[in-house]
This record gives structure tokens, C-alpha cells and sequence, in this order.
């Protein structure tokens, strides 16, 4: 099976970057380095540049000065078709026409794989059930995507993601309205594929915590910046906190797999308190 | 999808057969292959056939330009009827017919440009760094508007019997429909056909949204703009030929989309109710209404189209209030 296989470790870099929307600088002058086959979190308060610079990455916004680039070469040099079976986006709001089944969302994954009349072979089938399989929505495939809860709408979603088969997946705040279980439920599932296939993994998180428990490599930013990165280990202590989102905390070890977790503290609790 | 060929193939056969004069199905058969008797012949080779033949052509021109408008634009009123675009290809040939005086594949010539420069005006003026299917719609009814104005303009100038013959033209009638005119249409599908089966794999993806489409490898900004000419000039080559048949670009597809219950653009099934509408309003049109009265098959349509938008226009907001 095309899936498991391990993929291509590869070189993607952000140097010098600048990103503007109408003219007004999101990102100003940004060096990352992503590391291959590990999972990358960018974290940081709202409107920080976060979800500005997964578009960078994804070659969905045009950088006003600087490159990002994949093993050496511009992205934006590299074929839109063959750029697609290199790296794979989920975006945080995409929207699935009326009516359609999953089965048929999930392959249209496949596109960039295809020839010029997106024909769908039967080696596009076997990965497209994998990748059903592999996000636990194979007995959803017969299933209309609108009748679905919001948990296993996302499931399909990364499904059409894998079904690309990217050995980049960048995905923007892919846990962003699912209840507790189901942000877990998702992130065990994008850190299998990390594991069992080495895919590169970037996306944006909103919760510290979770992102400290699944980040191999932590980004953390504030006003279009990074402040620091490295292991949540190292990256996530009170004076980082404080930092990048302005806020008190007490930082302590996560008691069920000792990464370290933020602890907010607020007004009205702690020793300040009245 | 089979039913619905099988429809459309019944309803021509009977809209060859059936008039003031009707042929039986085994006369209708022998004629069809060059065996028939002179009468039959003239009958329904010259009277029928290019009615039914502009009919099927113009069905398929707005049947696919309204589900490619619709799917691009993500909007179930994003079709070239509500938003101008066969407004102006009717302005720009109703001027060439009043104002220049020319015929032929000058008029549609005429109504493709005009079709077009709407079109441009509307893309150009909804741009706000991409393209939201809502502004567009938005845009495109007003730019309908000032289309509409522009031909009364033309009505109210010209000569009483050629404003008349414009305005029959402008309901959308299929008769009076010429060999030439056929092959103009035949011409123009069998150019922007093959166009839209190549785009229709991106169209698919950008259904998801312009970010999951681009992600996907689909070059965003220039396949809507090949749509866009694809659908337009589909759009044209339909009022070109018949004038602007009302609402058949714009309830197609979502007919066709109920009846084989698909996600996908279900672009032949719209094709095919196309054609059955225009050919069902165009057979109601002669032969059905009460006393004997002819009309144009564009009055049918529109009395069929008219309820349908009230509703759309009800149960969406319905739908939006919920969210």
C-alpha cells in the first residue's frame, strides 16, 4: 500500500519572509526552518500572523519580499500540480458542495495525482480507502458530509488531506470547534500518520497545552514574529508565556505525559488576589 | 440519469410528431429516415426539426452555463439570467438587429461581446483580492438592471415594427428558426464543449473553496476565468440564437441535482433538463393553452421560473437565519 511508505524528508525554509494583505505587513522579515518528519505547532495570540504564514507556506499569499522554499527552490517556482503532491493543506473553513458523499470528497484528493481528465484509477481507489481507513471514516464513505457531527467532518476532511498523499500536511486550527474529545481524537489521528509515515506535520493551534503535548517542534508567535522555538520542554515557561500572550501563568508538568502545561491565573485567583 | 435521457427523447419525438397536423409514430419513423411522403417531409423536416433541433441546442447551452455559474459562484443564484449576463448579450444583439441593421453570425457575434463585456464589468467590479460568490451576484444584479435600461433605451428609439420583432426575440421564440442559425449554435457548443469537460475536474475543487483548491493544485484565479469564458460564451450562444429564454439557466441544475441526488456538478443531467425545459415550455407554448393562443416558449419558462426564485429566495434566507 502507497500510503504507509515512508516519504521524502525534505528541506522547506522561510527566510527573509514578509507577508501583507492589501498592502498592510502581516509577517515581517521571518526565518523558520521546518523540521523534516516531525510535528511543527505554531502557536500565539489572535492576529499574530499565525494562519498568515501557514498561507505563506501553502503558496496561497504571495510574499511581499523574502522566499519560502522547498529543497532550495522557490515554491512559487514549482508547478501548482506537482507542488500539490509535495505539500497538503487543510484550510479552517472548507466548505463541501450540497449533497455530496464522503466517499467522493475524500477522492477528490486525488487530484494532483491525476491526468488531465481526473480520471479515477483503481491504485487511486486503494489509497483513497486507506485514507478513509486510516482516519476511522471508512463506514462513513456512503454518507452525505452535511449529515455529519462536526468531530467526523474533520475526519474527512484530513482523510481528503491524506488521500493526496503530501509529504507535507499543514493544517490551520484543525481542532477549532470540536468539543474535547474530538480535538484529541484528531490530533491522535494526525500524530499516527506522523509516526507510522513520517509525514511532515505543521499547523496552528489554538490550545497551548495540546499543542505542548503533540509538538515535536514549538513556534511561537506574537505581532508578526517568532519569539522562540524549539521543544515545548524548553519553549513553554512562564516568561514565554508572559511574553508572547500577556499573560500570568504558572507553568507545570503535564501529569499525564509530562509535557509542560499553562496554567492561567487571572484577576481574581493567586497569591495577588483579594 | 437513464429516465431522463429516455424524457428527453420522448419529448422530442412527440414535439416531431404532434401539432396541428399529426404524424403517426410509423410515418414519423419512415420520414425520419428519408422514406417518407412529401408532405410529412416538409412537415416535419422543415417545420419541426429545426424547432426541435435549436431547442436541444439552446437547452444544453443554458442548462450547463447555469450549473457552471452556479458551482463556480457557489451560489444557486449565480446564473447568467439573474445576474445580466444574457441581458447583455440580449442588449448587445438587439442593438446589432435596431441600431446596425446586420443579421447572422454578426448578431451572435454581437451577443457573445456583450455577454462578455457584462461579464467583465461584473468580475472587474466584485474583485476585492479574490472573488466571493456573493459579491459577484450582488454586482450582477445591478449590472442586470442597467442592462435592462439600456434596452429600453433601444425599444423606445426604434421603429415601431422592428421593436416588435425585437421584443419576440427578447421573450425567447424558437420559431422562425433557420438552418444557418442552427449550425452558428451547433458551431459554437461543439467549440466550448470540450473547454468545459477539461475545466470540470478543477470546477470539482473549487467547490471546496478557493484555499482547499489551491492546496489541491488548481490555479485558482485562472481557472475561474476560463470558466467564467466558457459559461458566458454558452450562455451567449443560447440567447444568440433564441433570445433570452428566462430562467432555464437558472433552474436547470438545481432540477437536475435533486433528481439523481449527486454533490458533484451533475453537468449532462443539467444539460438534459435544459433541454427538456425548453423543449416541454416550447410544445405547451403552441399547442397547449387554452383557445389556440401561440407564444413565445419564453413566456412558459418564465411563468415556471418566476414561483421557483420566490422560493429559492425564501427557504435560503430561511436556511441562513438557522446558522
Amino acid at each position: 500500500m502507497t500510503i504507509t511508505t515512508p516519504v521524502a524528508a525534505h528541506d522547506l525554509k522561510m527566510t527573509g519572509l514578509h507577508l501583507a494583505y492589501d498592502g498592510r505587513e502581516v509577517i515581517a522579515d521571518l526565518d523558520l526552518q521546518i523540521p523534516a518528519g516531525k510535528i511543527t505547532v505554531i502557536v500565539g495570540p489572535n492576529a499574530c500572523g499565525k494562519s498568515t504564514l501557514l498561507k505563506g507556506i501553502a503558496r496561497l499569499l504571495k510574499p511581499s519580499a523574502g522566499t519560502v522554499t522547498l529543497d532550495g527552490a522557490d515554491i512559487h517556482g514549482i508547478p501548482t500540480k506537482k507542488l500539490a503532491t509535495l505539500i497538503g493543506l487543510l484550510p479552517q473553513q472548507p466548505t463541501a458542495p450540497e449533497g455530496i458523499t464522503v466517499g467522493d470528497l475524500v477522492a477528490r484528493g486525488r487530484y494532483p495525482h491525476q491526468g488531465w481528465f481526473a480520471r479515477q484509477s483503481s491504485s487511486d481507489d486503494a489509497v483513497v480507502s486507506h485514507a478513509l481507513e486510516s482516519t476511522g471514516a471508512l463506514e462513513l464513505a456512503g454518507r452525505r458530509v452535511e449529515e455529519l457531527s462536526g468531530g467526523q467532518r474533520q475526519r474527512v476532511w484530513i482523510a481528503m488531506a491524506l488521500a493526496q498523499e503530501p509529504d507535507i500536511l499543514l493544517l490551520d486550527e484543525p481542532t477549532t470547534f470540536l468539543d474535547v474529545t474530538h480535538q484529541v481524537d484528531v490530533l491522535d489521528v494526525l500524530m499516527d500518520l506522523n509516526r507510522t509515515r513520517a509525514t511532515t506535520i505543521v499547523m496552528v493551534l489554538h490550545d497551548l497545552n495540546l499543542a505542548a503535548r503533540y509538538a515535536d517542534h514549538l513556534v511561537v508567535m506574537a505581532a508578526g514574529k517568532i519569539v522562540t522555538e524549539g521543544s515545548p520542554e524548553d519553549v513553554i515557561t512562564v516568561s514565554t508565556v508572559e511574553r508572547a500572550f500577556g499573560l500570568e501563568s504558572l507553568v507545570v508538568a503535564d501529569p499525564v505525559c509530562g509535557s509542560p502545561m499553562v496554567i492561567p491565573i487571572g484577576r481574581f485567583h493567586g497569591a495577588g488576589a483579594s | 440519469m437513464f429516465a431522463l435521457l429516455g424524457a428527453v427523447i420522448a419529448v422530442i419525438l412527440v414535439s416531431l410528431a404532434v401539432g396541428a397536423y399529426t404524424v403517426a409514430i410509423p410515418d414519423l419513423a419512415k420520414t425520419l429516415i428519408g422514406q417518407g411522403d412529401t408532405k410529412d417531409n416538409f412537415i416535419v423536416l422543415q417545420l419541426r426539426l429545426p424547432r426541435v433541433a435549436i431547442g436541444a441546442i439552446v437547452g444544453i447551452a443554458f442548462g450547463i452555463a447555469g450549473a457552471l455559474f452556479q458551482s463556480m459562484l457557489g451560489n444557486p443564484l449565480a446564473s447568467p439570467d439573474i445576474i445580466g449576463i444574457t441581458g447583455g448579450a440580449s442588449a448587445a444583439a438587439v442593438a446589432g438587429l435596431l441600431v446596425f441593421g446586420v443579421t447572422g453570425l454578426a448578431v451572435s457575434s454581437m451577443a457573445f461581446l456583450g455577454a462578455l463585456l457584462v461579464a467583465t464589468a461584473i468580475y472587474l467590479l466584485s474583485w476585492r483580492s479574490g472573488i466571493t460568490g456573493f459579491r459577484f451576484v450582488l454586482v450582477g444584479i445591478a449590472c442586470a438592471f442597467m442592462v435592462q435600461g439600456l434596452l429600453g433605451y433601444l425599444l423606445t428609439r426604434a421603429d415601431v415594427r422592428d421593436a416588435q420583432a425585437a421584443l419576440v426575440w427578447l421573450v425567447g421564440s424558437l420559431s422562425g428558426t433557420r438552418w444557418p442559425d442552427i449550425a452558428i449554435a451547433a458551431g459554437g457548443l461543439a467549440i466550448i464543449l470540450p473547454l468545459v469537460a477539461l475545466l470540470a475536474p478543477r470546477l470539482k475543487l473549487l467547490q471546496l473553496g478557493d484555499e482547499s483548491a489551491a492546496g489541491l493544485g488548481v490555479p485558482v484565479a485562472r481557472t475561474r476565468l476560463l470558466l467564467l469564458f466558457t459559461a458566458v460564451a454558452l450562455a451567449a450562444i443560447g440567447t444568440a440564437a433564441v433570445g433570452p429564454i428566462a430562467f432555464v439557466a437558472f433552474v436547470s441544475a438545481p432540477i437536475a441535482r435533486r433528481l439523481v441526488r449527486t454533490g458533484g456538478l451533475a453537468l449532462i443531467p443539467s444539460a438534459l433538463v435544459g433541454v427538456l425545459i425548453v423543449l416541454v415550455s416550447d410544445f405547451a407554448a403552441q399547442h397547449l393553452l387554452p383557445g389556440g393562443v401561440q407564444v413565445p416558449a419564453g413566456i412558459i419558462t418564465g411563468a415556471i421560473g418566476a414561483p421557483y426564485l420566490l422560493w429559492l429566495l425564501a427557504t435560503t434566507n430561511r436556511a441562513r437565519g438557522e446558522v
